[in-house]
């Protein structure tokens, strides 16, 4: 392999990319803008849920509790009847109804141990956990405060001091933003090398290219540099100027180190990018494709939901899946501050998938090119 | 003096800041063969699609077959009359369909029955000697052929006017004779039918009634061929045109003279020896051979797809033979060796060189990548610079350069390592006769001065008269090789044209009818054809189901869009029915017990024991707990004090630690919520134990109901919520990409220039997806109640129904965005934007719209999927019935008759 053929080759590639306003505003959009929105947007914590209250009592408690639902965890509570109850839940326009029996504030004071009831639409699984949570918590808090007006408390003397480590607060955006860094590369250096060999082969020029004096591997490699370097700029800025200095979110181990891993996560999926464009041949059907790939990678690798909760047999296919492994890696070296004795599996494991997704990618690329 | 079939006045054409036409006045006769000359880009496409109504006239005016084409039901009323072939091979037929179903589908546009299309294609088919190849993709037709078919398509309706663009350039010589031979039969049974044709062919303007010669936008000169020819004292039109362009164009001495060859001819550079090359069973290329000698110009003359590309390919080493052996100064060819790459330079077809590079930098990168010496590289740049006369745009981007100094470019590149050989393939295809005599004379001083051996393929006679020596090539196979002097003779023929002709005629006679052989074949006007005229107005169903059968056929032979429609949606239902999984489960967690008691071991069996947690072997340091944490292995740790039990008995305050890793925020805060209601529930059962009944004063009971899914699993709340998001985003993207690839590859000209309305287009292509999205719908809900075993309680033919309702308004959806989006790319990316925002954030998957407001509120109201959403969950999870599905149905049934009219009300009818 001719290094300055391959330099020379991945300097053009660049100059190309320069000229492409299309995949620059992607390139920036991605590394910016879709990292502070999507940081922002956190469906997993309670706002705004809807919930009304059916309140039979009509106490002093009652009221309380009642007066206890505001904004922005809660809507403003719907008082309703147990009748009209039922047909708001069957319409989908409450996932909570809060139910509060005759008596309840005088069966609490006499020690009657009264049942309050709480219906969840469990339909809306992402709202009906938190959302049953924080309503046993007001509620609790409203009727012990209520109650301690009355008699003293009898409880054990036993304190749960519950500390969340690497995220003291539970910020949901520090998860969100790392997430979307990591989003932005795969989806980056997949699109960006598969792009640019389906445009030599739109305009004619991967022909010309092979009657001059280079390889197919000098080709390859001159792509994976050059795109590649673009996705780890891009990630070296997203990561120091949008997530650490503009979001305030702090990194615990070595950017380094992650910087290290994200080489070789790039490495891996620009050779799948090429392999995925040869497959395609045309830019449409290469978006298609990639609509079918980018979602499972995305979705099963455990970047949205914990690899644990997942089936067996898809943690086990998705341990040949780059994203898995660097996933594991950034999420351990970003927010655990893990080292290398901690993560070289997760190198060790990349850098074979890398060096297999070259292969592969090499093999069919030499047949596109008949 | 006849009339005037049509004509413009003061129009003019603008791309962005290039005007195509500039203040162009012209009346074309009637019952004429008009030719339109002049090379590429000086207006001659633009005007054509003006006349055929294809495109908005921006300034002028045009009338054609006696009206204004501004007044779209003069349009209307003229385009079953009309016919328009767009220019580049087979631009306005589909590839994947045969010849037959592309003949059918134009017949069925234009209203006629099944027997009436069957005895059309019949007797077209057999006037131009096509009913061998019925049955044959169109992709799969040699040029001549393609451009035939779009002829056939055209005339299927018989026109009174025929538009014809550029319908021979790429084509053989013998293919364009008999194509104009057609032409002239159909004109004879037909006398009334207008032609106008462009073509850059200036041989074959001569044999035209009246010509037209057009240049940078501008009517140069009008009237007969003689009347040109006498006008401007030229001997052929190619001369004529030349001094009929303005002073500063005409560039120099037009003659291109070639110097006899010096060199000896025993100094071998290219040599073929059985060259043979086959994919699959079909034979590119069938047992070719020739010598080149040093310095030669050797011409290669042959049809599109004849064999030359390939030919070519295999003495470059891009193709390794099927047989035979291809030398370059006596090597082998090799593939693998680089070397003879360095003394080889080659053009290709295509203008290959790269547009987001200035003229410069692709000199410099071609330079670098042949292994110059980097001190070497910009005196060498700078000497192609001048010597090709390129001094004035070398920053410019090639993109912005005329065609002519485009090709003059390319073969600088191709020159800028002294290649010994110039492989040149189609060098001057479209290229204007001037920049084509100044190539020619380049290539003249190349071979004469400095001995390069040019191997170069051409359709034009004059260039082929240039040669040394050519080879005439047909189906794969070298017919003859000779001095253009000694074919001719050896034919007995007065032109080098007519020699070829009789070559190619002589090669194919055995196999294919003469097509000449049937001129009463030729479709006669049928008496029908005043009625059928009539008939193309309102709407028709049979237009509408064209276009259905259209769509079904391309997408039944493109084997990523199929799969996406078929089983796109399966794929991305396990994905995320089996992905986002909200049940946080398996938590791993370890334990510091410093107490060592009964009570302390108690208190973490009750951890240990749920079904949340899996323990780990117990902790023994805080150290281990960092270490532990840090590597992933634990979820959350336990820490329990020393003296935890007698503290307790003692009433004194103490404390449990506990730590949890919060990388993961949302799993984190489930993780919270379990170990504080465990920690609750322990101290209320201990306190019990200790105290009693009197510890539960003040203790109430919290009774939660889940509700429509009692065992909250999150497949249960998940699978009814994907079934709505992806019946939304497949389909709505298949749609949005039937249009813009119609728009991307060109065929969207029949929309424009057929009878077809907008909402006949539309719901024709909108049919197959419903029919797709329903199987879709069938088999996510097999998936449903089998693999995910979700339980459904509903009525089963009332969510049927409404599936239909919502795939009919996604479908439509996906049209709405394609109207605003050219690119195919583009158009998908924004499908999936589009319609997945409005889906996933308004549509109640999460937030119910009751709680939304503003905007937000408004879109979730309105929008299709938060009715689906809703009669999903209610059908799945709530036992709806047709009772309560009819409220979501109405409100999405709504929807459709207002997106579907959007997206007409929005489509174009004609380019802009």
């Amino acid at each position: 392999m001719n290094l300055r053929n391959t330099f020379n080759l991945g300097v053009k590639e660049l100059r190309g990319l320069w000229r492409d306003p299309v995949m620059l505003v992607l390139i920036v959009y991605s590394f910016s803008l879709s990292i502070w929105t999507s940081a922002n947007v956190s469906p997993e914590a309670l706002t705004n849920a809807a919930i009304s209250i059916v309140d039979e009592d009509q106490s002093h408690l009652s009221a309380r509790i009642t007066s206890a639902f505001y904004p922005p965890y809660f809507v403003e509570p719907q008082m309703t009847t147990t009748a009209e109850m039922d047909r708001r839940m069957d319409q989908g326009l409450d996932t909570f109804a809060l139910n509060i029996p005759p008596d309840f504030a005088r069966d609490v004071l006499a020690g009657k141990n009264p049942a309050i009831q709480l219906n969840i639409d469990a339909t809306r699984m992402s709202q009906a956990f938190t959302g049953g949570g924080y309503i046993q918590q007001i509620v609790s808090s409203e009727v012990s405060e209520y109650v301690a007006g009355y008699r003293a408390e009898t409880a054990l003397p036993v304190d749960l001091a519950l500390r969340a480590r690497y995220n003291p607060s539970l910020d949901p955006k520090w998860f969100g933003a790392i997430s979307a860094v990591i989003r932005s590369i795969t989806m980056l250096s997949l699109v960006l090398t598969g792009a640019a060999l389906i445009r030599e082969k739109e305009h004619g020029t991967v022909e010309h290219l092979l009657v001059m004096p280079v390889t197919p591997t000098e080709i390859m490699f001159s792509k994976i540099w050059s795109m590649g370097l673009v996705v780890l700029l891009g990630s070296i800025f997203s990561l120091s100027v949008v997530v650490q200095a503009l979001m305030a979110v702090p990194v615990q181990g070595s950017v380094v180190l992650f910087l290290a891993g994200a080489v070789l996560m790039v490495f891996a999926m620009t050779g799948l990018g090429i392999f995925l464009a040869t497959i395609a041949g045309s830019m449409p059907q290469f978006a298609l494709l990639l609509m079918m790939a980018l979602l499972p990678l995305q979705v099963l690798s455990g970047a949205m939901t914990p690899r644990e909760s997942m089936p067996e047999i898809i943690q086990t296919i998705m341990l040949a899946a780059p994203n898995t492994h660097f996933i594991i890696l950034s999420q351990g070296i970003l927010f655990r501050g893990a080292g290398l004795d901690v993560v070289w599996p997760q190198f060790a494991a990349l850098a074979a998938i890398g060096v297999a997704l070259f292969w592969l990618a090499l093999i069919r690329f030499k047949k596109f090119l008949r | 003096m006849t009339g005037s079939v049509a004509g413009v006045s003061g129009l003019t054409l603008r791309y962005g800041k290039v005007t195509a036409l500039d203040n162009v006045t012209l009346e074309i006769p009637e019952g004429r063969m008009v030719g339109l000359i002049g090379p590429d880009g000086v207006g001659k496409s633009s005007l054509l699609s003006l006349l055929a109504g294809a495109r908005v006239i921006q300034q002028g005016k045009v009338e054609v077959l006696g009206g204004d084409m501004r007044d779209v039901a003069h349009r209307n009323r003229v385009c079953p009359r009309t016919a328009y072939m767009p220019q580049g091979l087979g631009k306005n037929l589909y590839p994947t369909l045969s010849v037959e179903e592309n003949l059918d589908f134009f017949g069925s546009l234009f209203g006629h029955d099944m027997a009436e299309r069957e005895r059309r294609i019949t007797d077209l088919l057999a006037a131009t000697g096509m009913t061998p190849f019925r049955s044959r993709p169109a992709s799969k037709l040699s040029g001549g052929m393609k451009q035939k078919l779009g002829l056939c398509c055209a005339l299927i309706h018989d026109p009174d006017f025929l538009i014809l663009d550029e319908p021979t350039t790429g084509v053989d010589p013998l293919s364009r004779r008999q194509f104009w031979d057609l032409i002239d039969r159909i004109r004879a049974t037909r006398p009334g039918m207008s032609v106008i044709t462009a073509t850059a062919y200036m041989e074959e303007a001569a044999r035209f009634d009246w010509l037209v010669a057009m240049n940078a936008g501008r009517v140069l000169a009008t009237g007969t061929t003689s009347d040109l020819l006498s006008r401007t004292g030229a001997d052929t039109l190619d001369a004529a045109f030349i001094a009929l362009l303005p002073e500063e164009d005409r560039g120099e001495d037009s003659a291109v003279v070639i110097p006899p060859r010096t060199t000896d001819d025993s100094d071998i550079a290219i040599e073929a020896e059985g060259l043979t090359q086959r994919f699959g069973d079909f034979v590119a290329v069938d047992n070719v051979s020739f010598r080149i000698p040093r310095g030669e110009i050797f011409g290669f003359l042959g049809s599109n797809g004849c064999g030359k590309t390939t030919t070519m390919k295999m003495l470059t080493g891009l193709l390794e033979p099927s047989e035979g052996r291809a030398k370059l100064f006596g090597h082998e060819v090799d593939a693998s060796d680089l070397s003879v790459r360095r003394r080889v330079g080659f053009m290709s077809q295509a203008f290959s060189l790269y547009s987001e590079l200035t003229v410069r930098q692709n000199l410099d990168l071609h330079a670098r990548l042949f292994d110059m010496a980097a001190e070497k590289i910009p005196a060498r740049v700078d000497e192609m610079i001048a010597r090709f006369d390129l001094g004035d745009v070398t920053d410019s981007l090639p993109e912005a350069l005329p065609l002519g100094i485009r090709q003059r470019l390319s073969l600088a590149v191709a020159m800028i390592h002294a290649p010994e050989i110039l492989i040149l393939d189609e060098p001057t295809s479209g290229v204007d006769p001037v920049a084509r005599n100044g190539f020619w004379r380049i290539l003249a001083e190349l071979s004469r001065k400095d001995g390069v051996t040019i191997f170069v393929s051409t359709h034009f006679m004059n260039e082929a008269e240039w040669c040394d020596r050519i080879s005439l090539m047909h189906a794969g196979k070298v017919l003859v090789s000779d001095t253009a002097e000694g074919i001719t003779k050896a034919k007995g023929c007065a032109t080098l044209e007519d020699a070829f002709i009789a070559y190619l005629e002589e090669a194919i006679g055995e196999t294919a009818p003469a097509p000449a052989a049937a001129p009463e074949a030729a479709p006669e006007a049928p008496a029908a054809g005043v009625t059928h005229h009539a008939q193309q107005s309102g709407f028709s169903l049979r237009r509408l189901l064209s276009y259905s059968q259209l769509e079904s056929l391309q997408l039944q032979r493109d084997p990523i869009r199929l799969t996406m429609a078929l089983v796109g949606s399966l794929l991305l239902m396990i994905v995320v029915g089996l992905g986002i999984n909200m049940d946080v489960e398996d938590l791993t967690f370890a334990a510091l017990d410093r107490d060592q008691t009964t009570t302390s071991r108690n208190y973490i069996a009750d951890i240990a024991g749920s079904r949340y947690f899996i323990e780990q072997p117990a902790l023994t340091s805080y150290d281990e707990i960092d270490a532990r944490m840090r590597s992933g292995e634990l979820a959350l740790a336990i820490e329990i004090p020393p003296g935890f039990a007698a503290d307790i008995a003692a009433g004194r305050d103490v404390q449990v630690g506990a730590w949890f890793d919060g990388a993961n925020p949302s799993r984190a805060n489930t993780v919270q919520g379990y170990v504080q209601g465990m920690h609750a529930d322990w101290i209320t059962r201990q306190a019990r134990q200790l105290y009693g009944d009197k510890a539960s004063g003040g203790s109430f009971e919290l009774v939660t109901r889940y509700r429509y899914n009692p065992d909250v699993r999150s497949l249960n709340a998940m699978v009814p919520a994907i079934i709505p998001l992806l019946l939304l985003m497949i389909p709505a993207i298949l749609t949005t990409l039937s249009v813009a690839r119609e728009r991307e590859l060109g065929s969207i000209i029949n929309f424009y220039v057929t009878p077809v309305t907008r909402l006949e287009f539309l719901l024709g292509k909108q049919l197959p997806y419903i029919a797709l999205a329903m199987l879709n719908f069938f088999l996510m809900m097999a998936m449903a109640v089998t693999f995910f075993a979700v339980p459904f309680n509903g009525s089963f033919l009332g969510f049927t129904l409404s599936a239909l309702i919502y795939v009919t308004a996604t479908t439509a959806l996906g049209f709405l965005v394609s109207v605003f989006i050219a690119s195919q790319v583009a158009a998908l990316f924004a499908t999936a934007m589009l319609t997945m925002i409005p889906a996933v954030s308004y549509s109640g998957l999460i937030y119910p719209v009751s709680s939304l407001s503003g905007f937000g509120r408004v879109l979730g109201e309105i929008y299709p999927s938060t009715w689906f959403i809703t009669a999903a969950r209610g059908a799945f999870s709530k036992a709806f019935g047709m009772a309560e599905l009819a409220g979501p149905m109405l409100a999405m049934g709504i929807a459709i008759p207002v997106i579907i009219g959007l997206a007409a009300a929005f489509l174009e009818k004609q380019a802009k």
